[in-house]
């Protein structure tokens, strides 16, 4: 293994050098100015005690980054983004300003988290009250981790990760994502702080669902976040990011990239729930969400699932995918996107075929209201060589109101002749004659909506696990408050 | 000697300018069936949406009362939680909504709205089984989207079934009797008859005897020329099979 970077004197001397421009004060809990160069990248690299393999992967990515371009074929409208007035850097326990208890949080969020029924001892910690002062989270958190490690199934921070299991992350990091992927996925190669890491040994059925929920020592990672899962031969793993309730995060641009690694006769399941903030009424704020994530069937019958339930950010910008390269595997995506006011979606997904015999299902869901847009964008490729595969898709649009957008682009490169392809899409807006026939038999005129939105989703939902298909109905609700009148 | 359970007085309508309804009165005492027959396009279905409260069916004159209150101010789920109930001509269709569901969701609205509590789910089920194999629905269609891919008489019946769980105090059924065999024609009719208690009242919008003669109506009116034409006993209705609605559109002209 290589020397961690941090024992290099020429990285001791840039830290040293940044701190006497005063910039930083405390070697613990410190917070880089604003800008990106690569001076920075080393510093990240440094105080993660990272590897030399890390920091030339982060340095190449940057210079790639540098030179290349905002994507701008989505059917979105971005404001212009400025790299430069960014903090890249931010040490666990950094945000002075965190509320120190419940009581010193906006109301109007614990009223949220009332209506969608998160429980007590979790609102705290969403609410980003200071990571020690939740002590529910640790206990379960120590019990969650002796029954892994029982399993052998390795569930931890991702810079954890790099130095507990370096060859692990440097055998399979950028496999599935390279960040030469794609501009946002190039910046979260070049300067991610953490995330989570997953491997599932050969044979082994994870015993239990893994959940961000339950990562504790974790805060401002969610800005650059890296997630990466193995799921080795005959394995199987179910993922759940993210949760319904709205979580507390002043950074507005987010880049994560999502590795998903199948091999052999394995499977993965990851669902999400994303509800960063909006944005107000008005349309003024809100998350911006430049997500790469992909999964790659690298062997045999393996199969991946994605299922994806999107409510919050200002813009989304997501097409969870599946390389479906090994014979026999399958790839799924099933998607509720909901977007209301001034909200803009471009999400779909990407399936790959090329191996024989490979099939994969989309299902995508997408709910405009206000005077939001919402695109499905997909991609079906199969390669000349992929003999017998099939894809089914079916992208299903409602709209609420009449200044709202709903957009299908379904692109198809089909290069073997026999390759079985549906496509099936269809547009609704929720009818006058609708709302008045829940409303005669006694529901008001926003239950009315929420039942015929859960209605439209429910096929998704039901992909979710259990309790979380619940939350998911609630915030179907609370998203599309205001969507009528 | 209270109010009748709806007393409607010199009522206009118009619908997207057009005056359909112009001073049509009617009254409907507790424990009544009243049945009101007239031509297509005479404004029947006009009428039961009025009642309902439906936009765009506005009321320029005239008042509604129900049990008493004035309907006008209240909106339609206000009208449904007070007992109203209208059985739809056309029922519409709601994908992906479960039938069960949208009943249970508006029962349990209604109890709220009456200051009861939520019913047990399986009590519900227990319920909404009981009623749906007493009007010959099967079950498979408890399980499907609200109306989604049901045939017509299907629709009919689900409308029925919806009112027997729902149990309101005035029922007004816009043609639930057309497109029906003759076997759910004499179910709904037992249906109607079952629920016959005193108090619950039932406004019947037909253009068949064969229903009037399955549950015998105190009242039979003719809604013609924008208001209540004649009105009768259920002779009436032999006097219309037999001439038609020919005087009355001669005499509205
Ligand atoms: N939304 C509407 N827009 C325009 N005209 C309407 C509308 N609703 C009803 N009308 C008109 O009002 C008149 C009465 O219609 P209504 O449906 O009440 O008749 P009806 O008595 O129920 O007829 P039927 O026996 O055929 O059901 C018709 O001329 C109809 O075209
Ligand atoms: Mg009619």
């Amino acid at each position: 293994m290589s020397a961690p970077a941090a024992r290099n004197p020429e990285i001791q001397e840039l830290l040293q050098r940044k701190y006497q421009h005063g910039f930083v004060t405390d070697i613990e809990s410190d917070t880089l100015p604003p800008g990106l160069d690569e001076d920075v990248i080393r510093v990240i690299s440094a105080r993660k005690e990272e590897p030399e393999f890390l920091l030339d992967w982060r340095l190449r990515a940057f210079r790639y980054w540098r030179e290349a371009r905002e994507p701008s074929w989505a059917k979105l409208n971005i404001p212009p983004i400025d790299y430069q007035a960014i903090s890249y850097y931010s040490a666990p326990g950094a945000a002075k300003d965190a509320p120190k208890s419940l009581d010193e949080v906006d109301p109007r969020l614990l009223e949220t988290y009332d209506k969608l029924g998160i429980p007590l001892h979790e609102r705290a910690r969403l609410a980003g009250v200071a990571v020690d002062a939740v002590f529910d989270s640790v206990s379960v958190a120590t019990t969650f981790k002796s029954r892994l490690a029982e399993a052998g199934v390795i569930f931890c921070p991702f810079s954890e990760a790099v130095r507990e299991h370096p060859e692990l992350v440097r055998k399979y990091l950028g496999s599935v994502v390279p960040y030469r992927d794609n501009y946002f996925a190039a910046l979260n190669s070049a300067v991610f702080t953490d995330g989570s890491f997953v491997y599932v040994p050969k044979n082994t059925r994870c015993p239990m669902e893994l959940s961000t929920y339950f990562r504790i020592n974790e805060r401002n990672t969610g800005q650059f976040e890296r997630t990466l899962i193995i799921a080795d031969e005959g394995s199987e793993v179910s993922y759940l990011e993210g949760c319904t309730a709205p979580m507390r995060d002043e950074n507005q641009l987010h880049a994560a990239v999502v590795e998903l690694v199948a091999l052999k006769d394995a499977r993965i399941k990851y669902s999400t729930v994303q509800n960063w903030y909006p944005g107000d009424e008005k349309g003024r704020g809100g998350i911006y969400n430049f997500v790469t994530k992909r999964g790659d069937c690298r062997g045999r019958n393996s199969s991946i699932s994605w299922t994806q339930v999107e409510a919050g950010s200002a813009i989304t910008w997501k097409y969870p995918s599946c390389i479906l390269r090994g014979d026999n595997s399958t790839g799924e995506f099933y998607s509720v996107a909901v977007t209301n006011n001034f909200q803009q979606a471009d999400t779909g997904t990407k399936m790959i075929h090329i191996g024989r015999n490979t099939s994969s299902n989309i299902l995508s869901k997408g709910i405009s209201a206000g005077r939001a847009q919402n695109t499905y964008r997909g991609l079906v490729k199969v390669f000349p060589r992929a003999e017998g595969a099939r894809n089914r898709t079916q992208c299903d649009s409602l709209l609420i109101g009449r200044d709202c957008g709903a957009h299908t682009f379904p692109h198809m490169d089909i290069g073997h002749p026999r390759a079985v392809v549906e496509h099936e899409a269809t547009t609704s807006r929720i009818s006058e004659d609708q709302l008045f026939y829940c409303r005669q038999r006694g529901l008001g005129e926003e239950d009315a909506v929420n039942l015929i939105v859960n209605g439209f989703c429910k096929q998704v939902f039901n992909m979710l696990p259990m309790e979380f298909a619940v939350e998911a109905q609630a915030l179907m609700n609370v998203s599309l408050e205001g969507a009528i009148g | 000697m209270s109010a009748p359970l709806l007393d409607i007085r010199e009522l206009t309508v118009r619908v997207e300018g057009k005056e359909i309804l112009s001073g049509l009165s009617l009254e409907v005492g507790r424990g009544e069936v009243h049945a009101i027959m007239g031509p297509n396009g005479a404004g029947k279905s006009t009428l039961a949406q009025a009642l309902a409260g439906r936009d765009g069916y506005g009321v320029s004159a005239g008042s509604m009362r129900f049990d008493g209150e004035d309907l006008l101010g209240m909106s339609p789920e206000e009208r449904a939680c007070k007992g109203l109930f209208l059985g739809f001509q056309y029922p519409v269709e709601i994908p992906g909504v479960s039938n069960m569901y949208l009943l249970r969701s508006a029962l349990n609205a209604q109890r709220k709205a009456a200051g009861q509590p939520e019913i047990n789910a399986a009590e519900f089920l227990r319920r909404a089984r009981q009623e749906a194999s007493r009007l010959k629905l099967k079950p498979e269609l408890l399980k499907r989207g609200v109306n989604e891919g049901f045939s017509g008489g299907e629709k009919k019946r689900n409308e029925m079934l919806q009112l027997a769980v729902l149990k309101p105090r005035l029922a007004v059924l816009d043609e639930t009797d057309s497109g029906l065999d003759i076997d759910a024609l004499k179910v709904v009719a037992s249906g109607i008859r079952a629920l016959r208690d005193g108090q619950r009242a039932f406004v019947l919008i037909t253009h068949y005897e064969r229903i009037l003669n399955l549950v015998s109506p105190d009242k039979v009116h003719v809604l013609a020329g924008g208001g209540i034409a004649r009105s009768g006993g259920a002779e009436l209705v032999q006097e219309l099979e037999a001439a038609g609605y020919e005087t009355f559109l001669r005499e509205a002209a």
